[in-house]
């Protein structure tokens, strides 16, 4: 994952990736998002000129998905299942007691750029909630002991 | 005055109208008849049963997403959503169950709660659908506590806005909570109000084909949003047009005059002043205050739509510049000085008569105006033909669709467009040329972006690369980017293309027009000379592309042209019309719906202004004064001699007045200073009268050089009738007393009176009658058949007793069509050393013509200036930056504006608007002029373009001289 502005040239490069598929722009919005980290707002007149939609089409379809970033995210993402089941095991006072450590909100990152917390609903470990994910790596029966050896391994 | 409240129904049916084959269902236990693809919730409205709902309206397509509409159908599961639900044959469905009418006030009471209760103090207050609904569905609690929602600014729970202001009087606490969107000059976005029905965003999308709204975020946190994240409303790629404004059920998106003058409580079906569609309107009242305008779903020429300046230009109307009392001169160099009706009326007849009498009966000439009702029209031309007892009358048409009258007139034999509006429904190729729909018939431009997006092909043949080109799921699938001035080398290759490929339709050629002319004219066009691989070089069009242009023409099945001034002012303008004439009749696409050639007119009523007489050689209904028949009407109606001899157009007009031959000048509603060709010229000719009487709103900018300034009435001051480029008649209703007094033809007969003509009208509909016995394509047309019809095509007569929306449906008006040889002639304007650009001349939305009326509007916010076009390679070849002024200058004068850098143009092609009077573009054009018709040559001048610091001479002594010329003097009490 490349943290930085990506130029016009970059952005285009990446459109031109997907043109091929029917229905391209979910896919160019992961293709800048893995690129860059996020998919920066200059990108989106360019992805509206390349498919001939308005700026406003493009930014309606993106902002629908919360997991597409308007800014780069923190190295490490953490995000934390806030879905019933995991809030039936605790899942609340985890992810409390986690945001409240690093003394962010919901979707924060760190001022170090090192962390970013997010809420995500469902990760599909309903039977050993509570459930996170510590950048690509899944937690099962999470607390915060064993979140914060995986986000020191991973750092 | 007269209050004409249309009793035409205008309830919302909720979902679009559908045709088909009938369905017969029982809804309520009442047995209706509806056609195939109807929803249910229409066929309830037919039914006259109203379902309850809040994102459905009939402007838009069916989107179920607010859930109130629920029914019950028998032997169906669940509760659907009338909306969404076709009807089937023998359906049962109820709309009041018990159980649907507790599901829509659950549904009810969640929108309600996260909806301010505000009702008494909100501008929709009276005029909402989700007050209605609350109403119609018996809400009676509202159980939830305040929690998360969007419209408490202060986070305490409040329950109202005005409550939170109360609570907490600074500072928002709730972050949800978005202040309004007052970036737009005529409305204003209140999210806190939305009910995310998506109305907006669907005719946004659906009727007007901007795509400008969208809907940001998901579930609780979902608002409309004007483009981006970054934007507004003005930011945005909106254009204004109102839409969405009038489809939202809520004070979300609200005009700022509702706001600001409450809801109106009366209105009246007339028709805008504006361009050549001829959009009708709901004038919303409250007395005689304007408080809306609202465009008529049942108007024939716009269904419902409008754009920014039919809806909300109408402030010029009761702009402080507006001149409401009679003022005269006795010198153009003297200040004006008010007086009232009589000493005005008096003054100008004195001179008219001593000039007729010193100079003779034809040093006297007028000019109507293609902004006043046909009736006014009328009566102008016969001033000149019946008091003046010569035919010096010409209007502004002379300066934009003459050569469309010749042209079409010579080859299908009326001076007029083939279809209606709505025949775009059934375009399957559109050729559009030389015209910008986008920018100068908006409306109409929704309507093809429609059918467009329903799969129609586009071919654009124009200079710059106009919105059509490529704009949100519009793109043409061909753009022939020619050399300004090439059109009929262009037109001609097309047809070469057609013949030598055999794609022409020998069966309707045969059958329709005369075989052995169009053998001459396909040996003619058949010539190498004319085979796009040879025009390339001269019109700078590839070649391969116009060959796929010209099959796709020939063989896409409902081929329709579309084409604006880019075609006709030229000096070869005409000839460019006989061309698109021919190339419909080679190919059979004339006389059937979605086919024909259509000339979009530029003004209001220019068509009608036309078809009046005021053209120096023809009497009303286009026949030639040579004709002794035809001079035998008029003589025995008017009971007075016609004068044989055709009169004067306007340039003839400037040249014997500058020769000393013709004296006196009656100017109706038109500002032949600014919108006529070479400026410097024009000044001559008005400076060198001993009469100039200007009939305007404002002191425009030919009122420089009046003597006696006559003030007009708007067009919400008036009855009378406009005739729109469909040739639709439709009226205009008075909606208020004339500020100034009168209306416009009555100043016009106070006037002919004051020369002893004892004219005697007291209704429009008078001459409306007068008309008609006149003239024969006229002789159905009554303003009773109107108001029972709402608008007639014309011809209407015996034969044709509701009018004609088709023309030459079973053979053309002249009998055969005629195939005539066009021959390409360059102009003598030429590109050389010292101006080697070309100019090209046109419009952009928010501003009409000359400006005289968007000027004085919030319209300025769009477009304050006119600027530039330059192509990036030509700026860099002359140093200038985008915004730079710089210095415009061709063989007959120059001026300074901004430019702006940008590849719509060509290179050696530059591009500036004429709304402007202190930019001028017209001191730059030439008097070239269409070979036929005069018509001038706006959109091919030879420039230069230099880096400039400050105005040019003319500007500054322009603006001086317009200082001087517009000091009044107050009348003496």
């Amino acid at each position: 994952m490349r943290h930085s502005d990506p130029t016009a040239d970059d952005i285009t490069t990446l459109i031109e990736t997907q043109m091929h598929l029917e229905g391209p722009l979910l896919p160019i919005f992961h293709a800048i998002q893995d690129a860059c980290g996020f998919v920066p707002e200059s990108a989106l007149p360019l992805i509206a000129g390349r498919l001939n939609l308005t700026v406003a089409e493009v930014h309606g379809v993106m902002s629908f998905y919360h997991d597409f970033r308007k800014t780069p995210a923190g190295k490490l993402v953490v995000r934390i299942c806030r879905a019933e089941a995991c809030q039936s095991m605790g899942g609340s006072a985890l992810s409390a007691a986690v945001l409240d450590k690093l003394g962010l909100d919901w979707g924060d990152t760190t001022a170090d750029g090192a962390v970013t917390v997010e809420a995500v609903y469902c990760l599909g470990l309903c039977a050993c909630a509570p459930a996170a994910m510590v950048g690509d790596t899944l937690i099962a029966r999470a607390n915060v002991p064993r979140l914060e050896r995986a986000m020191e391994g991973a750092a | 005055m007269k209050d004409f409240i249309i009793p035409w129904d205008d309830k919302d049916m909720g979902t679009p109208a559908r045709t088909g084959k009938p369905v017969h269902l029982t809804i309520d236990g009442i047995a209706v008849t509806v056609p195939t693809g109807t929803s249910v919730m229409r066929a309830a409205a037919e039914a006259g049963i109203a379902v309850p709902r809040l994102c459905a309206t009939d402007s838009v397509e069916a989107f179920g997403s607010c859930r109130l509409c629920v029914v019950e159908i028998e032997g169906r599961r669940g509760t659907p959503a009338s909306c969404t639900t076709p009807v089937q044959d023998g359906m049962t469905v109820r709309t009041q169950s018990s159980r649907v009418k507790k599901i829509r006030r659950g549904v009810m009471e969640l929108y309600v709660s996260d909806h301010p209760l505000d009702c008494l103090t909100c501008s929709a207050n009276g005029d909402c659908e989700l007050q209605d609904m609350a109403g119609m569905v018996g809400l009676r609690d509202m159980r939830y506590t305040p929690g998360h929602n969007h419209f408490d600014p202060s986070g305490t729970g409040a329950r109202s806005q005005s409550e939170a202001r109360l609570r907490m009087p600074v500072g928002e606490a709730n972050p949800r909570y978005s202040p309004k969107d007052l970036s737009n000059p005529y409305f204003t976005y209140d999210p806190a109000k939305c009910i995310v029905c998506s109305r907006c965003v669907r005719a946004c999308e659906e009727v007007q084909g901007t795509f400008a709204l969208t809907i940001e975020g998901r579930g609780f946190d979902s608002r409309v949003s004007a483009g981006g994240a970054a934007d507004d409303f003005l930011t945005s790629d909106c254009v204004s047009c109102g839409a969405c404004v009038q489809a939202c059920p809520t004070a979300t998106l609200q005009e700022n005059s509702v706001a600001e003058l409450g809801t109106p409580d009366r209105s009246v079906v007339t028709t805008c002043a504006y361009c050549g569609v001829g959009c009708s309107f709901k004038a919303e009242l409250n007395g005689d205050e304007l408080v809306r305008m609202v465009p008529w779903k049942h108007g024939k020429a716009n269904r419902g739509h409008s754009c920014v300046k039919g809806r909300f230009a109408y402030g010029y109307a009761s702009h402080p510049d507006r001149i409401l009392k009679p003022m005269i001169r006795a010198r153009i160099e003297d200040p004006w000085r008010e007086v009232d009706w009589d000493e005005a009326l008096g003054f100008a007849a004195a001179r008219l008569t001593a000039i007729r009498q010193q100079h003779g009966r034809k040093a006297l000439g007028v000019i109507t105006s293609s902004r006043c009702t046909n009736e006014e029209t009328f009566l102008v031309q016969k001033l000149t033909r019946a008091v003046f007892l010569n035919n010096n009358t010409d209007t502004c048409a002379r300066v934009c669709h003459s050569p469309t009258g010749y042209g079409l007139g010579k080859t299908f034999g009326t001076s007029a467009g083939t279809q209606d509006f709505d025949s775009v429904e059934q375009v399957d190729v559109a050729l559009v040329i030389g015209a910008n729909p986008t920018d100068g018939h908006p409306v109409f431009a929704s309507r093809l972006k429609k059918r467009l997006r329903q799969g129609a092909k586009l071919i654009v043949i124009d200079p710059r690369r106009i919105d059509l080109v490529k704009s949100a799921h519009v793109s043409a699938a061909h753009h022939l980017p020619l050399t300004p001035g090439t059109n009929v080398a262009v037109i001609s290759a097309l047809a070469h293309v057609i013949v030598t490929e055999a794609l022409y339709d020998e069966a309707f050629i045969r059958e329709r027009c005369d075989w052995d002319e169009f053998i001459a004219f396909a040996d003619f066009v058949s010539d190498k000379r004319h085979a796009p691989e040879s025009t390339a070089l001269l019109t700078g069009v590839n070649a391969q592309a116009l060959r796929e242009a010209a099959r796709l023409y020939a063989t896409g099945g409902n081929a329709a042209i579309y084409y604006g001034l880019g075609v006709t002012e030229h000096s070869q303008g005409s000839t460019t019309v006989m061309a698109l004439a021919n190339l419909a009749m080679m190919t059979g696409n004339i006389g059937r719906a979605g086919v024909g050639v259509n000339p979009l007119r530029g003004q209001n009523n220019v068509q009608g202004s036309c078809d009046m007489g005021s053209f120096p050689h023809e009497l009303p209904g286009y026949r030639h004064v040579k004709g002794p028949e035809v001079r035998e009407i008029f003589e025995k109606a008017w009971r007075v001699p016609i004068d044989p001899e055709p009169g004067l157009r306007i340039p003839n007009m400037l040249d014997a007045a500058v020769e000393g031959t013709f004296k006196a000048l009656y100017c109706q509603g038109e500002d032949i200073l600014q919108s006529d060709p070479d400026t410097r010229h024009v000044a001559a000719g008005l400076k060198a009268m001993d009469c100039v009487i200007v009939h305007d709103l404002f002191l425009n900018e030919t009122a420089n050089y009046a003597h006696v300034f006559l003030p007009g009435s708007s067009f919400l001051e008036k009855n009378g009738t406009f005739t729109n480029a469909e040739r639709r008649i439709n009226r205009v209703r008075k909606v208020m007393a004339p500020k100034n007094g009168y209306e416009d033809w009555e100043v016009t007969q106070m006037l002919a009176n004051a020369m002893g003509a004892g004219w005697a009208y007291t209704d429009p509909g008078q001459i409306m009658a007068e008309i008609g016995a006149t003239t024969p394509s006229f002789a159905g047309v009554t303003y009773d058949r109107l108001d029972e019809l709402g608008s007639i095509q014309w011809p209407c007569n015996a034969d044709h007793p509701e009018g004609t929306p088709l023309m030459h449906v079973d053979g053309f008006v002249r009998g055969k069509g005629r195939f005539i040889v066009t021959e390409y002639v360059a102009t003598d304007e030429r590109t050389g050393p010292r101006f080697p650009l070309l100019l090209t001349t046109g419009r952009i939305l928010s501003q009409y013509n000359v400006g005289a009326q968007t000027r004085r509007t919030e319209n300025v916010v769009w477009h304050d200036q006119d600027v530039l076009e330059l192509h990036p390679h030509d700026a860099e070849n002359r140093g200038l930056n985008d915004g730079d002024w710089v210095r415009l200058a061709s063989r007959t004068g120059e001026t300074t504006l901004r430019v702006r850098v940008t590849d719509r143009v060509s290179p050696g092609v530059v591009y500036t608007t004429f709304h402007h009077p202190d930019t001028q573009a017209n001191v730059v054009t030439t008097d070239f002029s269409d070979w036929a018709t005069n018509c001038p040559e706006y959109k091919v001048t030879a420039v230069q373009v230099s880096p400039s610091n400050g105005p040019s001479d003319w500007q500054e002594d322009y603006s001086a001289q317009a200082v001087q010329a517009r000091r009044i003097l107050p009348a003496a009490e």
